[in-house]
């Protein structure tokens, strides 16, 4: 059998995908759980780039690899020392996250082959800029200007909530 | 297809290329081997150019302070940085005791490897763009974001005060300069309608983006300079290593070739920011185009667009060196005032300056 270069390229994300998910959730050091946590959200980016969405791979690479992970390192380097390892979890735990983590892959794994897949010869479709913004702000029926407004009314809420948390500290002092 | 090769367009000379591998072997192979030969350049590419940054550094450095440099290896000292590399990988990798080994080995590769696929996105010449993607910008934003990782997890793992308080300098100033940079950035986005490079440097066939632009453009280039600088952690924002204070910062603890890894990234990350200024804001590999001058626009483009190209990024790079030899260190409070007092809302006013000019159509333009 012929593998294209396409096969290979999911091929190799997906196990990279797969071990460091495993890897993150196993090891006992937090810092090297945040570090395979990024290398599972750059993973995921290439399969966004394999997909010629680059829209949504950039935007993985911004918000999840570098900010989201820079968050949790920063807090991490502020917060613990190197010497610092956890102890391995009870089997009671264990045992039941991987329940939850089975049932959770039989959930997804059945919803995806109940899906009727349609094959198409057309090439994948550009995503471009203007295409994103105009339906970022329309009205229409393709619009998502009520969420992005929502969300940013959330985003300004923490905003505001992180500075009143923040001052409080500094009063007391 | 016919063998075609020029200096102004390397078009048919990629295509040749591809199209030799692809009548040689399956698509499987040919793919497989351009990506082989790709990479084999950019490494190439990546040690000349990080190699012979440290050696204009170190020229412009002695310029600046009234000395000669290094002058003995070679004429002009030109091979100096050459047997500085020999030394460095010859030099003992010293492994710490109470270190994560695992991390401690990994941040060099982290930091090496993000300005590795941010060089992939840079127009070098007409035709000799490793990827134009749509949202190139963006992309190497993005890559660009994720270095600072790199440089957290050295300083922690390095288990060393020094490393420690050097990553929480950089890191608190790589995320805040970040932002202006992508601001300055998004303005000329504004300008040119698009992100995607190929466009950008395109449309500058008239006339370059910081005249096009004017006012407002003018305003980004000085915010992109400043916030660049910093994001590199070059001089005068080089908390992250000021000798005087932290030894030499995240970096303390490597030795040999890991610490050269860091070395050379850093010289890289300058010549990526440097070419990511001069496409946009220079107009790239585009010669210098005056509307109205036609013969001053022919012998223009008599200069082959690599040569162009390298010109403007090594005039940024100058500029960048002037300023670090130049300016006195800043204090990680007067730095972080900059970035969130200053230059973000200045930044967020003009783009909106910006928006508006393109809105009335008040640039120059044909």
């Amino acid at each position: 059998m012929e593998i294209t270069v396409h096969q290979l390229m999911f091929g190799l994300f997906s196990a990279l995908i797969l071990v460091f998910s495993v890897l993150t959730v196993t090891t006992r050091r937090i810092l090297r759980a945040a570090t395979f946590l990024l290398l599972v959200l750059v993973s995921t980016a290439g399969l966004y780039f394999m997909l010629s969405y680059e829209f949504m791979a950039a935007v993985q690479l911004t918000l999840y690899a570098g900010g989201i992970v820079v968050l949790i390192i920063f807090s991490i380097l502020l917060t613990s020392h190197i010497s610092q390892k956890f102890e391995p979890v009870g089997w009671k735990k264990a045992y039941f996250s991987a329940l939850a983590a089975v049932a959770g892959a039989i959930l997804c794994i059945t919803s995806i082959l109940q899906h009727q897949f349609q094959a198409t010869t057309q090439a994948a479709q550009e995503v471009d800029m203007k295409l994103i913004g105009r339906s970022m702000l329309s009205t229409d029926r393709d619009g998502y200007v009520l969420p992005f407004e929502v969300i940013s009314i959330l985003l300004l809420a923490a905003m505001v909530g992180s500075i009143v948390v923040a001052k409080r500290k500094k009063l007391k002092e | 297809m016919p063998f075609t090769f020029s200096i102004y367009d390397f078009t048919g000379f990629t295509q040749w290329v591809d199209a030799t591998l692809r009548g040689a072997c399956s698509p499987f192979w040919a793919t497989l081997w351009e990506m082989v030969i790709v990479g084999v350049l950019f490494l190439a590419f990546y040690a000349v150019v990080g190699l012979y940054l440290v050696y204009a550094e170190r020229k412009v450095c002695a310029f600046i302070q009234n000395r000669v440099g290094p002058n003995r290896v070679g004429p002009y000292g030109f091979f100096q940085t050459i047997a500085d590399l020999i030394k460095l990988l010859m030099k003992e990798i010293i492994s710490i005791k109470q270190a994560d080994k695992l991390l401690f080995n990994l941040a060099p590769f982290i930091v090496i490897v993000t300005s590795f696929l941010a060089l992939a996105a840079i127009p070098f010449a007409k035709g000799l763009h490793p990827i134009d993607l749509n949202i190139g910008v963006f992309y190497v934003m993005a890559i660009s974001s994720m270095g600072v990782v790199g440089i957290l997890l050295a300083g922690w793992s390095s288990n060393s005060k020094y490393s420690l308080l050097g990553a929480m300098r950089s890191g608190a100033q790589i995320i805040s300069y970040e932002l202006s940079v992508g601001m300055s950035l998004i303005a000329i986005c504004v300008l040119a309608g698009s992100m995607q490079l190929s466009v950008i440097v395109e449309q500058q066939r008239d006339l370059w983006f910081i005249f096009k632009g004017h006012f407002p453009a003018i305003t980004a280039f000085i915010i992109y300079m400043i916030a660049a600088t910093a994001e590199t952690n070059r001089g005068p924002f080089d908390l992250a290593e000021a000798e005087s204070e932290l030894a030499a910062g995240f970096h303390t603890e490597y030795s040999g070739i890991k610490f050269a890894f860091f070395f050379l990234a850093e010289y890289m990350n300058m010549f990526i920011v440097a070419s990511l200024a001069a496409t946009i804001f220079w107009g790239g590999w585009m010669p210098l185009h005056i509307p109205g001058l036609e013969s001053f626009n022919h012998v223009m483009d008599f200069i082959p667009p690599v040569l162009w190209y390298i010109g403007k990024t090594a005039v940024i790079i100058l500029i960048m060196m002037w300023f670090k030899w130049t300016f006195p260190r800043l204090r990680i409070d007067q730095l972080l005032n900059l970035e969130w007092k200053f230059l973000l809302p200045i930044s967020l006013v003009n783009i909106l300056i910006m928006a508006f000019i393109v809105l009335m159509g008040w640039y120059i333009g044909l």
